[in-house]
């Protein structure tokens, strides 16, 4: 029993002097060798961070081809909102094209989800990649409608809402949208 | 040489008083500490680095440190300190501050009245090479005695740490009782 | 270096170098830390980022200086001090280069040894007076560490003492002019360095703080400067662990003569603060009665052995064995 008990522990002995003080000088070795590998920082300010294309950064309101606002007030954005930090007024202009009255996201409240563009019908609100954002003013966060519009298509360009979908609104009558037939004539006897 | 000499003998006669006095068992031990400290300097101070050496390491750093370390497990507050408190009335304390007052008295006097207190400082360095040699020369009965003493308390502490190897089961234990 | 300068001029210039050291050891650190993980680390403020120092040391000044209401305030306030004042202690006796010592004790390891176990206390004291669980069990954990790796740093080092046959730091490089002491002492270089990052709780053998299980363990409770010098302590303590290991095993302040001494003495200490850092970079914790274990079965045999070994060939050696009579 004594002697057993001795014998393990010289084993223990030779066994941790031996191969763990190797495993633990290699491991130390292999540290060591980062050294020479390459460094994986981005350097931030200097060197910009390359963003994939459906990264959900900046909220922003986009424009059709002809320039006019895609949005069209329908509140699904707001109402899909989780931190509801979306709010706006829905109007209508002479030609009855409904845009919105005032647009305003706070961005101290968004968490970026995106689920405000999945609601979105129009393909108005999108979420794009850039994040560079800070302020010291947490009130300069809120952005109005003039900060969120910029003049151009985004991610879906050449798509014209008001050019697809069937609505009458004044400069376009039923029936002249892209790939619609003129409505039928429900009176008339002719096949 | 003097004058640190005596500042440090005061210090360590103080901070004894304190180590008695105080309630709180690890305040106590700190004043412990800094007596062991300052003797440890008074050492130094009449020549014997080597001793003075050995009793911080030895006492101040390691045999204070395990008592603090079996008092923090213990957690002694509050109660502990009433309870020393209400312990350490003056008819407990009056006789043996007599009784040691006396003795030191008599010091005083044997230190006195001798040739002891007359020389001074000694001069001479009591290095590593010389108490070793007086150790293990004159002493060495002394040494192997101690040794054999702490090899006792060795196996001792071995007897007591080992532990039995438990061959039944404990609910076969229970019903054999 | 012939005339001896004044010491008063030798206390400033080691005090005014090690506060500036430990400070710039965090972005050493941080660098080298950066370095092994393939990052770049702190390269902001000032050239290489060296003015992070200032950062740290600046907000490290204004926190709130907090001193919990449940806490023991005398021993709160003294932990932090304790560990600062022995580590700095300890340098007294360190030869930077010939005659550059503060004081050349004829017991100088001792000292050394002394000072070091009274560093214990900072890390009980600073435990116990936090009156919080994690803090004590910190505490507890780093009074036991502490005082088992003592004694084997302690025998660790009395080959060399042997070969050498002083106690003093100076005679000890000084001997070491035809060999340096790592060759013949080489278990002991080894069993001295595994103390020394136990006794200074770095990280392989960090327990007493242990991040993720204690929240810091000792100084968990510990916040602004207070913190800061248990900190700038641990710092020190590794530069002291270097420094002597220099001094005992690889020559000091000795070297080809195209550096002057005590660059040498740098070069060579700076070398060990980056082992200390690698292996933080590479080493993961061992568990409390691992670390125990080690210490009392492996490492306490290994030194007594080098150590009779050492003492057997000495004597041999100086023909004394002829001479004694059974």
């Amino acid at each position: 029993m004594g002697n057993l008990k001795l014998g393990f522990v010289i084993w223990n002995l030779k066994f941790v002097i031996l191969t763990s003080m190797f495993s633990i000088l290699q491991s130390m070795w292999l540290v060591f060798l980062h050294m020479f590998h390459k460094r994986e920082t981005i350097q931030y300010p200097e060197e910009k961070v390359k963003l994939p294309a459906r990264w959900r950064g900046r909220i922003v309101l986009t424009r059709d081809p002809d320039m006019g606002e895609r949005c069209v007030g329908c509140y699904l954005c707001a109402a899909a909102c989780p931190v509801d930090c979306i709010s706006l007024q829905a109007t209508e202009d002479e030609n009855g094209r409904r845009y919105p009255e005032f647009f305003r996201i706070n961005f101290s409240r968004c968490i970026f989800c995106g689920y405000c563009e999945e609601a979105c019908p129009t393909y108005a609100i999108q979420l794009i990649p850039d994040f560079e954002m800070g302020e010291y003013n947490r009130q300069n966060l809120v952005y109005e409608k003039e900060d969120l519009l910029i003049n151009g298509e985004g991610k879906y360009p050449g798509y014209n809402y008001y050019k697809v979908a069937g609505m009458a609104i004044g400069g376009k009558d039923k029936g002249q949208a892209e790939n619609e037939e003129p409505p039928l004539d429900i009176k008339s006897l002719e096949p | 040489m003097e004058i640190t000499f005596y500042i440090s003998a005061a210090v360590a006669i103080l901070s004894t008083m304190m180590v008695i006095t105080r309630f709180n068992i690890i305040h106590a031990l700190l004043y412990l500490v800094v007596s062991f400290l300052s003797l440890a300097t008074v050492f130094f101070i009449i020549g014997a680095p080597f001793a003075a050496a050995l009793e911080i390491i030895i006492y101040a750093g390691a045999i204070v440190v395990l008592i603090i370390f079996v008092i923090m497990m213990l957690n002694l507050k509050g109660d502990a300190i009433d309870q020393e408190r209400e312990w350490l009335t003056p008819q407990v304390w009056v006789g043996p501050a007599i009784l040691s007052f006396i003795l030191f008295a008599e010091l005083v006097y044997v230190l006195g009245s001798g040739n002891a207190g007359a020389s001074g400082l000694p001069n001479q360095l009591v290095d590593s090479r010389a108490v070793g040699k007086s150790l293990y020369g004159p002493y060495i009965l002394g040494v192997e005695l101690s040794g054999m003493l702490l090899m006792a308390g060795i196996v001792g502490a071995y007897h007591l740490g080992r532990q039995k190897k438990k061959v039944i089961h404990r609910f076969l234990e229970q019903k054999q009782e | 270096m012939t005339e001896p300068i004044n010491p008063w001029f030798i206390i400033g210039g080691v005090l005014a170098g090690l506060l500036t050291v430990a400070p710039g050891l965090i972005w050493f650190e941080r660098r080298l830390l950066a370095l092994w993980q393939d990052r770049y680390g702190p390269n902001r403020a000032g050239p290489f980022g060296v003015l992070v120092v200032l950062a740290d040391t600046i907000k490290l000044f204004f926190k709130e200086d907090w001193i919990p209401p449940f806490a023991d305030k005398a021993v709160f306030v003294i932990a932090p001090a304790i560990v600062a004042i022995t580590v700095l202690m300890s340098f007294v006796i360190v030869p930077f280069a010939p005659g550059v010592i503060v004081v050349d004790l004829n017991i100088g390891i001792l000292f050394f040894l002394a000072m070091s176990s009274m560093g214990a206390y900072s890390i009980i004291l600073g435990g116990w007076a936090s009156n919080n669980k994690y803090a004590l069990l910190g505490a507890m954990r780093g009074a036991a560490q502490l005082i088992s790796y003592e004694v084997f740093m302690g025998l660790s080092l009395m080959g060399v003492v042997l070969l050498s046959g002083s106690f003093s730091l100076q005679d000890i490089v000084n001997s070491q002019k035809g060999m340096w002491y790592v060759v013949p002492q080489f278990i002991g270089f080894v069993t001295f360095l595994i103390a020394g990052i136990a006794e200074t709780h770095r990280l392989p053998f960090d327990i007493p703080e242990a991040e993720s299980e204690l929240i810091a363990g000792f100084h968990s409770e510990y916040s602004s400067m207070k913190f800061g010098l248990f900190f700038v302590g641990e710092y020190l303590g590794i530069t002291l662990i270097s420094a002597l290991v220099v001094c005992l095993f690889f020559g000091g302040w000795l070297g080809p003569d195209f550096l002057p001494p005590l660059v040498w003495f740098i070069l060579k200490t700076f070398v060990f603060i980056g082992l200390f850092i690698l292996l933080r970079a590479s080493m993961p914790r061992p568990r409390y009665d691992q670390l125990m274990e080690f210490g009392w079965k492996i490492i306490l045999p290994i030194t007594l052995l080098n150590l009779v070994v050492t003492a057997v060939i000495l004597l041999v050696q100086s023909g004394a064995v002829m001479n004694i009579k059974f």
